[in-house]
């Protein structure tokens, strides 16, 4: 059949190193044009208490199975110490008690996932912006990247990767069940083509064969913004385990993947050419777009 | 060329040949026209591709999981069974929708079946750089439509119902429906449902469908807050968007039927090279603006 024939032939065109790169410079015309239309300091809709959604639903990992956070989570966070450095004149490290003290921002805003879906929740954190600040970025600095605590791909045999993944609330909502991997972070479904995933949590085990957590990375124009912070409450209460305990990144204006949970450490850096594979992020990494704007 | 046309009220009774060339398509409009159905069909096909990343739309600013409008998804049967949920009441649809063969010829849990989404397995990612890419093409091109229309004269020309179209609006109505096309002058214009149609699809749903499509984008929301008050919410227009898609390719279904019906080669060729033959009427009609026997 003609319309079989040119589906294969899309997806053939779409699987094309040189096609690819063409398709993405849609995405670059988004960020492009966002930041046009977008001053550095536009807030996100904020919304009413009314608005708040009865169920923040958790996507991605829920419950990271490391030990050292399982250890930290034990204590309630007594012993978590975030971390502020890399291209900074002045790291630093800060207990949670410690964060809590800090001038706080609370906002009630939309949480767009990748997939579709939207929740709206009542964030309370503080300021990244006064945190690097604090830290005294240096000339260099161009990028923010959040590591966090959860392994996403164990670098075992090729069945780890889709374990690691495949741990969502697939019961929990009849409506996704469609997307198998509600992965980890509101990162977007099955989106690693079967091969290349696979291939990807491979790669990992035999280079670092250490376990590959999640991560994010923004620019400083996100890092500034005044609605970005990095949450330790949640609708009033300290932020649960399954929505990223004990500190979680928001970054209005883009979406789910970008809200980095379970933030251990904040690096600065000039690129993240050299972080995990490159790309930014840990779903940047499997083929998602940098910019988290649309 | 295409702006000489005769009007109803005076018939063109002299047969001087049967057959005539007319000038029908300048070259902007075909280019235009050729490009925007490439994109609407990867549109849509990206387009359901995203959608599967979960197969659910919903009413207002956040989805509301247990109540959704429409809902696709698979039971636990062995093999499953595709379920689809249109506000409240259940439909099975394996095969089609919830549930349908993957690459590999198994059962898989999708929304819409692979050989209509973009790329046809399962790949979010891939989808939404399609959906983008294109999204660009389609809003640059229909730029370039819409400015060389003003500017030429033709949009007026072609979407805009002249008086005596309008007079006979109930007439042309009832020759559409008894698929009669016009012939002879009658012919060189769109006649007044065609143009009322391509009215409502340039100026109304391709402008929503591309506003719901902004809407969606968080950025855009922070930039153009009126969008969520347009659509009273994210999740509403991301349901408005998949609505004004459906509709859209009910007016191609109807397009390309009417496209069939009406003298295929002769309007491909029109679409092609410009060139479309106008068959002459060989009698007169005496009675006009009302339904013929």
């Amino acid at each position: 059949m003609a319309a079989a024939a040119m589906l294969g032939g899309c997806d053939r065109l779409g699987n094309a190193e040189w096609f690819q790169r063409t398709l993405k410079t849609g995405e670059d015309a988004n960020l492009f044009v966002q930041r046009l239309v977008l001053t550095d300091r536009t807030l996100a809709p904020e919304y009413a208490e009314a608005d708040i959604s009865p169920w923040f639903k958790p996507n991605g990992t829920e419950d990271p199975p490391d030990r050292s956070y399982k250890a930290l989570a034990k204590r309630k966070f007594v012993n978590y110490r975030l971390e502020v450095g890399g291209l900074v004149e002045a790291p630093f490290k800060l207990s949670l008690a410690e964060l809590r003290k800090l001038p706080a921002r609370t906002q009630i805003t939309r949480h767009d996932c990748v997939e579709g879906w939207s929740a709206i929740g009542k964030w309370t954190g503080v300021p990244l912006a006064d945190l690097l600040s604090r830290a005294k970025l240096k000339p260099e600095a161009r990028y923010v990247v959040f590591h966090c605590a959860d392994t996403m791909d164990q670098g075992e045999d090729d069945g780890g990767a889709d374990t690691a993944q495949d741990d969502g609330p697939d019961e929990a909502v009849p409506a996704g069940n469609a997307n198998p991997a509600m992965t980890k972070q509101s990162g977007g479904g099955e989106s690693r083509k079967s091969s290349g995933g696979q291939q990807a949590s491979e790669d990992t085990a035999v280079g670092g064969g250490s376990p590959v957590r999640y991560y994010e990375s923004i620019d400083l124009v996100d890092a500034f913004h005044p609605q970005t912070i990095l949450a330790y409450d949640m609708n009033g209460k300290a932020l649960p385990v399954s929505n990223g305990a004990p500190l979680r990144l928001r970054v209005e204006r883009n979406l789910g993947y970008k809200q980095a949970k379970y933030v251990m450490r904040i690096e600065v850096v000039e690129s993240f050419a050299g972080i995990g594979e490159g790309k930014g992020g840990y779903w940047e990494d499997q083929g998602y777009a940098w910019y988290a704007g649309i | 060329m295409p702006r000489t046309f005769l009007t109803r009220s005076a018939p063109d009774t002299a047969e001087v040949e049967r057959r005539r060339w007319t000038f029908r398509h300048p070259a902007v409009i075909r280019i235009t026209h050729w490009i925007n159905a490439v994109c609407l069909l990867v549109l849509l096909m990206s387009g359901l591709q995203i959608f599967n990343a979960h197969p659910a739309l919903y009413w207002g600013k956040v989805s509301t999981f247990d109540t959704p409008l429409m809902a696709m998804s698979s039971t636990e049967d062995d093999p499953p069974k595709g379920v689809m949920t249109v506000l409240g009441h259940t439909f099975e649809t394996t095969g089609w929708l919830g549930s349908s063969a993957g690459a590999d010829g198994e059962p898989a849990d999708r929304g819409f079946p692979s050989w209509l989404t973009l790329p046809s397995d399962q790949d979010l990612t891939g989808g939404r750089s399609w959906h983008f890419f294109f999204a660009w093409a389609f809003v640059l091109n229909g730029a370039i439509y819409l400015l060389y229309g003003l500017v030429s004269g033709q949009l007026r020309f072609r979407v805009i119902p002249s008086r005596d179209q309008v007079r006979h609006f109930g007439a042309s109505i009832w020759e559409h429906l008894t698929l009669r096309f016009p012939q002879g002058d009658e012919a060189k214009r769109y006649n007044v449902i065609q143009k009322l149609t391509y009215l409502v699809v340039l100026f109304v749903l391709l402008p929503v469908q591309v506003l719901a499509g902004l809407a969606m984008s968080p950025a855009m929301d922070a930039a153009f807050p009126f969008l969520l008050t347009l659509f009273d919410g994210r999740q509403s227009a991301r349901t408005v968007h998949f609505v004004v898609a459906a509709l859209l390719v009910l007016f191609v279904i109807v397009h390309v039927a009417l496209v069939l019906l009406s003298g295929f080669w002769n309007n491909m060729r029109g679409m092609v090279t410009g060139w479309f033959v106008i068959e002459r009427k060989v009698e007169p009609v005496a009675a006009v603006g009302e339904p013929r026997p």
